[in-house]
């Protein structure tokens, strides 16, 4: 079986800077893989280099087989990658509504219609709806995304990451800059995810990825430092070391 | 009671989705509102009938600045060089009538739009990977070598002198230019019209809705498979041809043409109007080309050396004031008497 998403020998400089380094990774269909380190291991770059935001200097990103490596973003989107983002990217002048809309349409190819109205595919509006409301958004609707508060914002995100109907879907901290007293839906929702999304999340927050992941892989200067199941994880004492040591640090 | 309490909630959920999606659906419905400018246009006719000649210049500029509001106010797309579009079109449409004797009017305008339209693709393919700066940069040159390159072929462009005494066939075979340029205001207004459509169409359609994307956030259209480039070079060509349309009618309007409608200062000119009316909302062009136009006529007659300063001091207070523009401002008065209604 050809993995969902795989990554071979990724590298990735910045002049001198290596940020990437030989990076291998690999996810089967269904896949629940954390990437965890510590701040600046290059987690988000790995993102940004799997999602094409980023070119490698060398190695490569197959996505079911394909070797996607030379693709723009969009191309990848639309063959099923799907991110969120670390910090929110959305319409945020936009009514919640619209902006599934617009991700709805866009998967869909219905944006390159300049002449009926927007609103005229109730199919699109339906399912942007339903989609609402299995992350009870429907009630804000019709706000502008900039009216909501973050931890909303954050489940929009989210959905809007879904709406593409990804086969490969990487969260990059999902839970980031979401109130304690919130981040219980973000993870109710990730925990709900459709079993045959392979999902790459990217975590700070260890509770969530031990209850998550199946598989996970430590990032450390840019390279898997090493990786397994969570408790092979936990009982790595390399491991505590490196990263979780240093929780206690951060107190 | 447990029953009720989720029977009440399902039934306000189905609201809250019908409410929604009658937003969308009803969007791009015409709200009377819409009539107005369209009505004060025609009342302007009987009212003004010695000032059409005015009133025609007035319509063009409106076009040109809804040209603009397409890319700027939809798009997100920044440009101080729009007016080598217009520039164009008015080119075409003088040239085609010296050098090719195409002189009737109505596909006159489409082929400047045409030709402003092609231009508007091969440079729109190339400037449009850049943003900010650059592009304004890139929009700024473009401009200013198309009008030096009118200039070293004054042979053919007229240069700054010109190419006066166009003549134009009678519109639709029949209506005769008169002196008060009442044909000449009905013609700009059909035309205007027209366009109009289109262009509210297009901002209605998914399309559309792509646009404003692109300007909301760049780095989620590309997340969601949008292929961003291909879409701002749509609407940037759309867009340079309706520029050019209005050049066209500028060129047939006045029966003459010269190398300063590539000025820096007409570019400068219609992004100031659309945005002293409020950009990415139709009107704004309507409204801010008619309040800019009138002040620079009155102020022009009142003091012909100073007039500029009161355009300027316009300016500051819009900037001040209005920072969405006079419809901006509109918007804000409406929603205080309307309390906390309005959304």
């Amino acid at each position: 079986m050809t993995a969902a998403l795989e990554v071979k020998d990724l590298n990735r400089s910045f002049g001198a800077l290596r940020v990437t380094r030989d990076v291998d990774l690999s996810l089967e269909k269904g896949a629940r893989h954390a990437l965890i380190g510590p701040n600046g291991a290059g987690k988000t770059t790995l993102v940004n280099l799997i999602t094409g935001v980023l070119k490698p200097s060398s190695g490569s990103v197959l996505l079911n087989g394909d070797d996607i490596t030379g693709w723009s973003q969009a191309e990848r989107a639309r063959r099923g990658l799907a991110r969120t983002f670390q910090i929110n990217q959305l319409f945020r002048g936009l009514t919640v509504l619209e902006n599934l809309c617009m991700t709805i349409g866009e998967r869909d190819g219905n944006c390159n219609n300049m002449w009926r109205s927007a609103g005229a595919k109730r199919a699109v509006i339906d399912e942007a709806l339903d989609r609402l409301e299995a992350l009870r958004l429907v009630d804000d609707a019709l706000k502008l995304v900039r009216e909501l508060p973050y931890g909303r914002q954050r489940l929009v995100e989210i959905a809007m990451a879904l709406a593409q109907k990804p086969r490969v879907l990487l969260l990059d901290e999902p839970a980031a800059g979401v109130p304690s007293s919130e981040t219980h839906l973000i993870l109710d929702v990730v925990a709900a995810l459709d079993p045959d999304i392979a999902v790459l999340i990217i975590e700070h927050d260890m509770d969530v990825v031990f209850r998550f992941a199946r598989e996970i892989s430590v990032l450390v200067q840019g390279a898997v430092f090493t990786k397994g199941t969570p408790d092979e994880i936990r009982r790595n004492e390399k491991v505590r070391e490196v990263y979780l040591g240093q929780e206690h640090h951060h107190g | 009671m447990a029953a009720s309490e989720s029977m009440t909630r399902s039934v306000a959920g189905e609201a809250a989705r019908s409410r929604a999606a009658e937003f969308l659906l009803r969007r791009h419905y015409l709200r009377w509102p819409e009539a107005l400018p369209w009505l004060i246009a025609v009342g302007c006719f009987f009212v003004f009938p010695d000032r059409m000649t005015f009133g025609s210049q007035l319509l063009i500029m409106i076009m040109f600045a809804l040209s603009l509001d397409l890319i700027l106010g939809y798009a997100g797309i920044v440009t101080l060089g729009h007016a080598a579009f217009f520039g164009l079109g008015a080119y075409t449409v003088a040239l085609a009538s010296i050098k090719l004797g195409w002189t009737e009017p109505i596909s006159g305008v489409f082929f400047g739009g045409a030709v402003a339209g092609l231009v508007g693709i091969v440079v729109g393919w190339f400037i449009l990977r850049y943003r900010g700066l650059t592009l304004l940069m890139l929009t700024i040159a473009f401009a200013a070598m198309l009008q030096e390159g009118g200039n070293i072929r004054s042979d053919f462009t007229g240069g700054y002198d010109g190419l006066p005494g166009l003549t134009f066939d009678p519109l639709l075979g029949h209506f005769q230019y008169d002196l008060y340029g009442h044909t000449n205001y009905w013609y700009a207004l059909a035309a205007l019209a027209v366009v109009f459509f289109v262009v509210r169409r297009i901002v209605y359609s998914p399309f559309g809705q792509a646009l404003t994307g692109i300007r909301e956030n760049v780095r989620r259209m590309h997340s969601i498979g949008s292929p961003v480039h291909r879409r701002l070079v749509t609407v940037y060509a759309i867009s340079a041809a309706i520029a050019g349309m209005a050049g066209a009618l500028f060129t047939q309007t006045n029966a003459y043409v010269t190398l300063t409608v590539f000025d820096f200062d007409a570019s400068a000119k219609v992004m100031v109007i659309l945005i002293l009316g409020g950009t990415g909302r139709l009107y704004g062009a309507f409204l801010g080309a008619a309040v800019y136009m009138i002040f620079e006529d009155k102020l022009s007659k009142m003091s012909p050396t100073f007039w500029q300063f009161g355009i300027g001091l316009l300016l500051v207070l819009a900037v001040m004031f209005a920072r969405r523009g006079l419809l901006g401002v509109g918007d804000t008065i409406r929603r205080k008497l309307a309390g906390r209604r309005a959304p």
